[in-house]
């Protein structure tokens, strides 16, 4: 143990603790730009390049950054002295003079760690003002806005992309003033192996990296006078929109999102659960299929979009392994335009499909070339959970004051092993629950395959279906997937069936959730909100969703049949890896 | 010896030594040696070299005079430049601007003074194998053989007592016996931060065994500074054997030279020397039968001058961004692929196996206290002399500036000296007599630096010398952290204010505080520095900057914007400034008085110095 003093008041610390760390033991709280940590993913961006955190360290000539700066023993730190507080508020000048002011019209605005710092640091002037940089602002894509003029260079991003994600396509570019992360090559993220995952998005402080806003056509959708529109909202959002309304962390606020979906306009709303229901009936076929021929093991998911794009581009060599069901919302796309649009008797081009999803890649996967069959898109337009949050204050709806309301039937009825796709591991048991009744006899009891569920990053477990031992693996974060997959392709390890998901903890942490900033912990409630609803349940087996049972009867045949295939199932394409 | 082969052991390497002393009794009484490193092959030595050549063969002299090309001599004011040494007297003539047409008289008169060639100098500096006392100023430790052997012989070297060291280290001495020498000598990093190399040495060699490396920084950026080029192009071996007796140091097994890709010469003599080492069985497996394997590989640098500093040096060699990190961990703990590294810069390795042959007592004759042994210097600027010295650490400015820079060119008057280059600062008459070392140049605002030393006249405007440096750091800062990438920047435009007479007092003020801000918050030593010229500026030429706010003045009359030129009475209408005007501004009837029309003008001073009448007058 170390024992230093911060603000003349003695604390003791392990070896190893960074003076922000040990001031933050004494409730000091050091203001931090750069510095980013995510807990429980063992992930910290220690860049130590944003200055902000300068303290004053008696003998030490100059200041010292808290956040990488480890605590000796003896040390005295001075947090507050005039030196550390006139340096910092340089930073901060030196920032704002290089920054675009445009706050108030910024997508950051309010939720900027750039504006909060000035603010709180009481900035009311900038000193140092001079030339800005000119960057291109890189709109090419449909999930992720990429403004370098907004970058501070605090590289959270590249840790979230490189070392996180292993993606490895943020870097700094350039020297001295003009030096700005951006892909490799100055190119546009579209040109690139980005997965749209937007964890970068998530770990960046102010609006350099925002997710394209799509809410607007939203609205001219719903004003639109002769359009029937649909809404499907993805597992994940219901855990976590509270939170932009207030609510605690792992509040569960499905009944007043469906209602505030309705009060926006929406002709029905309809829950991206069912699809997930649906998703396992294709799935689990295809997983019974292989284990009981042996061949094409292990299965690997397929909902992902972030996750399907990162083996395209950078495990060719595996594209034949995951599952060919597409990913609930391109079900839910399919099966609203044809089965839905024909039961209601509405033409499929007259109907608007929109999605909320707590992801930005979703965007981008709406619109891949495959999922728009005789021109018509299966899902419209893609709003995250950021935006629908958005949209409900926009248009003056008291979120906290609304009466709950249900989804509406039929794609809105759904099963507990729907709703926790949502976590890290819940694809994978919800499968295992159907797998386990298709195969045995009867119908099993116990529902709560709790071996692979958590937020660690890849765990493994064997599980007993039917009485048979089967070998599954579950990562979470693309830097997890690819050790998981590594290990695979040097024969270190087999399974019969793997679960990925892009984000670290699955969806809940997707890129276009409230910001967790930081606090781990709030996955984990999210987490549990999940399988609380799944608890909820009445019906906890996909295939027991009588809504489903109904399509197949009316519309499908069986799963796995050439009508399932043909709207139900895609191909994936091998991608550059550059 | 004409063929290399692997030497077994110690003695072998003693009797070939032995062999060449005699070789060289019985040769040539006379050397010429001509100095061909990268600047005096741009000064046209090559047809000197072949010129003298011819000759020797045509007055049938080969037994007389013996010609030895070498690296750079540091006599820069003066190429090409040769030396003729006569090895009985151990007397020298260095000749300067020598042209091939000399060749004829440099010969036929072999070491006595040839006529009408261009003494500089007999007493350049002192050989370490001579008794003679020469006068000089200069302590060659550094450069004791640049210049003065052929640097593309592996036996010239072994010949001037090279490897002898390594010898002696790897077959009679202990790891941390070689590290105590070095503690004991007290030899500081040359590079610029003046760290115990002895230290950082043992911080390297106090690490768990395994997988260590050795990196010689070879990244010379500073702008003017040549002395590490000046070493690796005239003395490879040098450095190589000291960074295989830094390897038996610290239990490494593997060297690496980050060079820059700038410096082909030093390149090819640099694999050159590897290539005979290795031959020789001075590099490899087994050194010498010690049982002591080491060996060396180059790697180029992209000329990016941040990379000089050793994290961002490191993450160069791994393939990374050239971008320096928070230490710790020190490299000696976490370098290179995440294990034990020692950066050493290649003036401070050319230090080694002087020390390692002749002890630590004897070097910490040299120099100061504080700071035994000799500093090279790239002498540049308006001196007289502009050249590359090697001097004792405490010698005075003024010795090195007047004494062996023989004072200002062109009788103008001293006004300042940047010491440490970009990161440096101003130093002026008062300092000249400042014994200088890493401690006395700091506690004068600049500092030691790779060994930049830029003089200036009185036609030096220092607020513009400021935003000279400071261009260099804002292109070569990686733009990392925020006051480098940002604050230097700002620095710079306030700067541009200044000279262009649109600052304000409130602007100095400013520009102060960020510098000290600059200073005080930088990651690296890059822009923990990159202030100093201009704080340095602010204070002991503080009048210049006042004449640059208040009376909108630049009294060298170099900052253009604050320059005006006009005609005066004395015009006599000859239309000459009118035609050299590269603007056209200048109007006027012929035999009439002449305008400038002060909107248009670019403040050139074409004008003044075409006209024939001093009927231009500047302001």
């Amino acid at each position: 143990m170390i024992k230093l003093s911060v603000n003349n008041r003695d604390v003791e610390v392990p070896e190893g603790t960074s003076i922000l760390d040990a001031a933050g033991e004494l409730g000091i709280k050091v203001p931090t730009l750069c510095h980013f940590k995510l807990d429980d993913f063992d992930i910290e961006n220690k860049a130590g390049s944003c200055r902000v955190c300068v303290v004053e360290v008696e003998g030490r000539p100059t200041l010292a950054p808290s956040c990488c700066t480890p605590a000796t023993d003896g040390m005295k730190v001075k947090t507050n002295s005039v030196r550390a507080i006139n340096a910092r508020r340089s930073m901060l000048d030196l920032l704002l003079s290089n920054h675009p002011k445009d706050c108030l019209t910024c997508q950051r605005n309010l939720d900027c760690e750039l504006q909060r710092l000035a603010g709180e640091m009481g900035l009311h002037q900038i000193l140092f003002e001079g030339e800005q940089m000119e960057h291109e602002v890189d709109r090419a894509n449909q999930s992720i806005v990429r403004d370098p003029n907004k970058c501070i260079m605090c590289r959270r991003c590249e840790t979230a992309c490189n070392v996180m994600q292993t993606v490895g396509i943020l870097s700094a570019v350039d020297r001295g003033f003009d030096a700005v992360v951006m892909p490799t090559s100055k190119r546009s993220l579209d040109d690139t192996k980005c997965t749209f995952c937007g964890q970068c998005v998530q770990a960046c402080p102010t609006g350099a990296l925002t997710a394209v806003n799509r809410s607007y056509d939203v609205w001219r959708g719903l004003n639109h006078p002769a359009k029937f529109k649909v809404v499907q909202t993805a597992p994940a959002v219901r855990v976590a929109l509270g939170e932009a309304f207030g609510m605690a962390p792992g509040s569960v606020s499905t009944g007043k999102m469906v209602a505030a979906l309705r009060k926006l306009g929406f002709d029905r709303v309809f829950d991206t659960d069912f699809a997930a229901d649906l998703t396992i009936m294709e799935e689990t076929t295809e997983l019974i299929g292989r284990l009981t021929s042996g061949e094409n093991l292990p299965i690997l998911t397929s909902c992902c979009p972030g996750w399907v794009k990162f083996f395209e581009h950078q495990f060719p060599d595996l594209i034949n392994i995951p599952s060919t069901a597409k990913s609930p919302q391109q079900m839910f796309g399919a099966i609203a335009k044809t089965y839905y649009a024909e039961k209601a008797g509405i033409a499929p081009d007259n109907m608007l499909v929109a999605s909320v999803m707590p992801c930005l890649a979703k965007k981008y996967e709406a619109a891949r070339d495959e999922f728009a069959p005789n021109g018509i898109r299966d899902v419209d337009i893609v709003i995250s959970t950021r935006e629908l949050a958005n949209m409900i204050k926009e248009a003056g709806i008291q979120f906290m004051d609304l009466d709950e309301s249900d989804f509406d039937n039929p794609l809105g009825e759904s099963t507990g092993a729907g709703v926790i796709f949502g976590a890290t591991g819940g694809v994978l048991e919800a499968a295992l629950r159907t797998a386990a009744d298709w195969l045995s006899d009867e119908p099993i009891e116990d529902v709560d395959f709790t071996a692979v569920r958590g937020l660690s990053g890849i765990r493994e477990a064997t599980v007993t279906v039917a009485g048979k031992d089967v070998r599954v693996a579950i990562a979470s974060g693309l830097g997890n997937a690819r050790n998981l997959l590594e290990k695979i392709q040097k024969g270190e390890a087999e399974y019969e069936a793997i679960e990925i998901m892009a984000c670290p903890g699955g969806c809940i942490n997707g890129g276009g959730q409230p910001s967790i900033k930081g606090d781990t912990s709030i996955l984990e409630k999210r987490r549990q909100a999940l399988y609380v609803i799944d608890g909820d349940k009445a019906i906890r087996k996909s295939h027991e969703n009588p809504s489903i049972q109904k399509l197949y009867k009316e519309f499908l045949g069986q799963p796995g049949s050439e009508r399932a295939h043909k709207l139900l199932h895609t191909h994936y394409t091998e991608r550059e890896n550059a | 010896m004409s063929t290399i082969t692997p030497l077994k052991d110690r003695d072998a390497l003693s009797t070939w030594a032995a062999d060449l002393k005699t070789e060289r009794a019985s040769g040539a009484p006379v050397v010429i040696r001509v100095s061909m490193g990268t600047c005096g092959i741009a000064a046209k030595t090559t047809p000197v070299l072949e010129a003298l050549q011819s000759e020797i063969r045509s007055q049938q002299k080969e037994s007389q005079i013996e010609i030895v090309q070498t690296g750079c001599m540091g006599l820069c004011h003066s190429e090409p430049t040769i030396e003729v040494y006569d090895r009985q007297t151990q007397q020298s003539i260095f000749y300067g601007n020598v042209k091939p047409e000399q060749a004829p008289t440099l010969i036929r008169e072999e070491s006595s003074q040839a006529f009408g060639v261009d003494v500089l100098t007999q007493n350049w500096y002192r050989p370490e194998e001579t008794d003679a006392d020469v006068e000089t100023a200069q302590a060659r430790i550094v450069l004791r053989n640049t210049g003065r052997i052929d640097p593309e012989s592996i036996a010239d070297y072994v010949g001037t007592q090279g490897y002898a060291a390594l010898a002696n280290v790897v077959t009679t001495m202990q790891p941390d016996e070689v590290t105590q020498t070095m503690i004991d000598a007290g030899l500081r990093g040359r590079g610029g931060g003046g760290f115990p190399t002895g230290v950082k040495w043992q911080f390297a060699a106090k690490q768990p065994a395994g997988e260590k490396y050795v990196i010689c920084n070879a990244d010379e950026g500073d702008p003017g500074a040549f002395m590490d080029r000046a070493v690796l192009e005239g003395d490879p071996h040098a450095v190589l054997e000291a960074m295989a007796i830094s390897g038996f140091a610290i239990g490494a097994a593997q060297g690496v030279v980050y060079i820059r890709a700038e410096y082909p010469l030093a390149i090819e003599r640099l694999e050159l020397a590897i290539q005979q080492a290795r031959d020789c069985g001075l590099l490899g497996t087994n050194i010498l039968g010690s049982g002591f394997d080491f060996d060396i590989e180059l790697k180029y640098g992209a000329g990016a001058f941040v990379c000089g500093e050793e994290t961002a040096l490191i993450h160069s060699i791994e393939g990374l961004r050239g971008e320096p990190i928070f230490k710790p961990p020190f490299p000696a703990v976490e370098g290179l692929w995440e294990k034990p590294t020692i950066v050493n810069n290649v003036e401070t390795l050319a230090n080694i196996c002087a020390i390692m042959r002749r002890g630590a007592k004897w070097f910490r004759q040299i120099g100061t206290e504080k700071c035994p042994g000799t500093k090279v210097f790239a002498l540049a600027g308006k001196v007289k002399r502009v050249g590359l010295v090697e001097v004792p650490m405490g010698t005075t400015l003024r010795d090195i500036i007047f004494g062996v820079g023989q004072g200002i060119a062109n009788d103008r008057a001293f006004k300042a000296v940047q010491t440490g280059g970009p990161s440096g600062g101003c130093l002026k008459t008062e300092d000249l007599d400042t014994p200088i070392d890493y401690e006395s140049l700091r506690a004068l605002g600049s500092m030691m630096g790779s060994g930049g030393m830029i003089v200036m006249d009185e036609d030096d405007c220092m607020v513009n010398i400021a935003k000279y440096f400071l261009e260099f750091t804002l292109d070569e800062s990686c733009g990392r952290c925020t006051p480098c990438r940002i604050g230097n920047k700002r620095l710079h435009e306030m700067l541009v204010k200044v000279c262009s007479g649109r600052a304000d007092m409130r602007t100095l003020e400013k520009l102060r505080q960020l510098s000290d801000t600059i200073k005080d918050t930088s990651l690296c030593g890059l822009g923990q520095t990159s202030p100093n010229p201009v704080l340095s500026t602010l204070r002991q030429f503080r009048r210049e900057y006042l004449d640059h706010v208040m009376n909108h003045k630049c009294t060298a009359g170099v900052c253009s914007a604050l320059v005006r030129y006009d005609i005066n009475e004395r015009c006599v209408g000859c239309t000459l400034c009118a035609r050299n005007c590269p603007v056209s501004c200048i109007t006027g009837a012929p035999k009439e008085h002449h305008e400038i029309d002060q909107e248009r003008c670019i403040k050139c001073g074409v004008c003044q110095q075409a006209c024939k009448f001093h009927a231009v007058d500047k302001h």
